[in-house]
């Protein structure tokens, strides 16, 4: 059982390239932390920093109560899975999940034991015979995966294992190794985990909390509806949700009894509880955030019984994409494009919207985030409803 | 009874015509049986030595020196290997069967050497960051557009202060240091197209340097080093000039001295034994070529593992 704890981690590259800039982190014993990020944000390397396939230039990273700086990969307790799988091409699945034990000069019949009962759980005691080359896709990565399991590590290392599956096995692969991840915890078995993904619905998923990086520096940690709900700034804001967040550009204005934002030439009354925070803010540069599922025609607004709080505005329709059960809809406001989810049974209007058309659409303004047009920090989230 | 159906069901296709399916595939069974022709003549032309060299061995001194027809005459001649057997024996007091071993007491040992050496060599260049790699890496680069001849003399003079002349330490030693460079260069450029994951997979199941290499490295190194097998196989046996300055008693001569010796002993030369003994000495190359062909071929063209 071990928690895994990073202090002021630093990377630093031969060429003077410092990629990871002193990160602060503790990923509690049995958790499933996912790192996510944009490509290049270094999420990779401070999970291979972890893994000991990286030297670590400065601070302090500990799995469990041991420092393991200096430690070797294999003493560090860990097992970590590929995107490529990385199977060993000459070996039997058998073999592969057996190998690291052998290393460890376990007798045979537990290194029989433990690869069977991995096998098992996994669903793949029919496959122990086949070399690598003879699996699918999803096959080698479960026994990617098996061979992680047998080594027992303390800690789990995944680094972006389920892109190089097709769309909808990475989506049953998900929930499996989700699975896994319980089955192994409600047994009482290490089960702490790192996941690195670049995909934000993996992370959204999968992650009990979920580590958002940018350029080598941590943005926030947190749990998936925190992170949704109450992004600290405008990146976190933007990375999580799908399709993304719509932040503009926009203006602090004074209303009558209140505060509101113009956006071009459009102005939206804020709630009173973003008064506190704004109230310095008026005729400043913001950027003005608002989720598409929190835009809406005033039916579907209505529906959702969100009309009290929902402004409408008069919308100039661009597009439209059918999901089945949304319709994507763009269209400008003020000058600038939006997009907004709207459930199919209330698209009524949209629907017969032509290109250019005016339609009113509702803004949920208490679901709206306001951020500093420089640094990006959310100047709303005292006034957010906590999750 | 189909194509019935298809037509009243889509009116507007196309059905063709018996006698347009007819035309075109005569058309195509011509132009395949020219490119056949084309390149059967081409290829027959380049392999008609080697058939005029098998049925050399099967004719007398006139008939070699006054016929360009492969086959012999007299066709019952095919029957005779008397010159195969003659030309085993020589008119030395050795066969062919001593300078075969010599030649394989020559060939197997180098080709391993060669192996281990290539292959530390590689793994250290492609793997592993030292200060003056980069620097190394040229020297050796250097050495391969190196004529080998300019190292003849001082070679000589090195092996003859170490005591090795008229032994075969000359011939395999220096491989055993990867001087081979080009295949040590084969080997470094297809690890260098191997992703490292499985390498890293190995370390974090608990492979020090040398373990990974056995365990891991070599078994993906496969194509590649049967390739470099092959090669040096196949030049090792063919080499006539390292031998010929370094190997002075008869007794120890390979096969390609050998060879070249049945061709002086005496004045009068029976051409076939020696062609009959040529086309022998072709042999192991061949089946070590066709052995190893599947590999071969894999380790010339790929340049690493599918992901």
């Amino acid at each position: 059982m071990a928690s895994v704890n990073l202090e002021k981690i630093v990377k630093t590259y031969p060429n003077g390239f410092e990629a990871v800039h002193g990160v602060d982190l503790e990923v509690r014993d049995g958790e499933f932390m996912v790192f996510v990020g944009p490509s290049g944000c270094s999420k990779s390397t401070i999970l291979r920093m972890i893994a000991g396939l990286e030297s670590i230039s400065g601070g302090e990273l500990k799995i469990g109560n041991t420092v393991v700086n200096n430690l070797r990969a294999k003493e560090r307790g860990i097992a970590m899975v590929f995107q490529n799988y990385a199977l060993y091409p000459h070996m039997k699945v058998y073999d592969n999940m057996a190998f690291g034990l052998k290393l460890a000069g376990l007798p045979k019949q537990e290194i029989h034991e433990r690869v069977t009962q991995a096998a098992k759980m996994l669903e793949m005691e029919q496959l122990l015979d086949r070399l690598p080359r003879q699996l699918s896709g999803g096959q080698a990565q479960r026994v990617a995966v098996g061979r992680c399991i047998v080594k027992r590590p303390e800690v789990f290392l995944f680094d972006e294992p389920l892109s190089n599956l097709d769309a909808k096995l990475r989506a049953s692969m998900r929930v499996r190794l989700t699975e896994l991840h319980r089955e192994l915890r409600d047994r009482g078995q290490p089960s702490t985990a790192i996941y690195v993904t670049h995909d934000q619905v993996e992370a959204m998923t999968m992650g009990e909390r979920i580590c958002v990086l940018k350029d080598g520096t941590i943005q926030q940690v947190d749990t998936p509806t925190t992170l949704y709900d109450r992004p600290v700034n405008a990146f976190v804001a933007g990375f999580i949700g799908s399709p993304e967040m719509n932040i503009r550009p926009a203006t602090v204005v004074a209303r009558d009894g209140g505060l509101g934002v113009e956006i071009g030439d459009t102005m939206l009354p804020l709630p009173a509880a973003y008064s506190d925070a704004l109230g310095n803010r008026i005729g400043q540069k913001v950027q003005f955030g608002i989720r598409p599922e929190n835009i809406g025609t005033p039916r579907s607004i209505f529906a959702a019984g969100s009309q009290e709080r929902a402004s409408v505005a008069n919308c100039t329709f661009r597009l439209r994409e059918h999901m089945g059960n949304e319709v994507y809809t763009y269209f400008d406001l003020g000058g600038h494009e939006f997009a907004a989810r709207v459930p199919t049974d209330f698209a009524g209007e949209i629907d017969k919207a032509e290109r250019g058309q005016t339609i009113p659409l509702g803004f949920v303004m208490d679901k709206a985030h306001i951020f500093d047009a420089d640094t990006g920090l959310n100047l709303t989230l005292s006034a957010l409803q906590p999750a | 009874m189909s194509s019935d159906t298809v037509a009243t069901a889509l009116p507007k296709t196309r059905i063709p015509s018996n006698a347009e399916v007819l035309r075109t595939q005569r058309r195509e069974r011509i132009s395949l049986a020219l490119r056949y022709l084309i390149l059967g003549s081409v290829g027959l032309l380049m392999l008609y030595p080697l058939f005029w060299l098998l049925g050399a061995s099967f004719k007398s001194n006139q008939e070699i020196f006054t016929t360009i027809w492969f086959l012999p005459r007299d066709l019952t001649q095919l029957l005779d290997f008397s010159a195969y057997y003659n030309g085993w024996m020589t008119r030395t007091e050795f066969t062919f069967a001593t300078y075969f071993l010599n030649s394989f007491l020559i060939v197997i040992p180098r080709v391993i050497v060669t192996l281990i050496s290539c292959t530390l060599v590689a793994y250290s260049f492609a793997r592993f960051e030292y200060p003056g790699k980069k620097f190394l890496f040229s020297i050796m680069i250097g050495t391969m557009l190196l004529p080998p001849i300019v190292l003849r003399v001082p070679q000589y003079l090195m092996f003859k202060e170490l005591g090795m002349i008229d032994t075969y330490w000359p011939l395999i030693l220096p491989s055993a240091f990867a001087v081979d460079t080009f295949f040590t260069f084969l080997v470094v450029q297809f690890l260098r197209g191997t992703p490292r994951d499985m390498e890293e997979a190995a370390i974090i199941d608990g492979c020090n340097a040398l373990q990974l290499l056995w365990h891991i490295v070599v078994p993906l190194l496969k194509p590649a080093l049967i390739s470099v097998a092959l090669f040096q196989f196949i030049w090792t046996m063919n080499d006539f000039i390292g031998p010929l300055i370094y190997i002075s008693t008869v007794e120890k001569y390979p096969v390609s001295l050998a060879l070249k010796m049945s061709m002086d002993v005496s004045g009068e030369v029976e051409w076939a034994n020696i062609i009959a003994i040529s086309i022998v000495a072709l042999l192991p190359s061949l089946t070590v070529f066709f052995l190893a062909q599947r590999y071969f071929i894999e380790g010339a063209t790929s340049s690493g593992i599918k992901g």
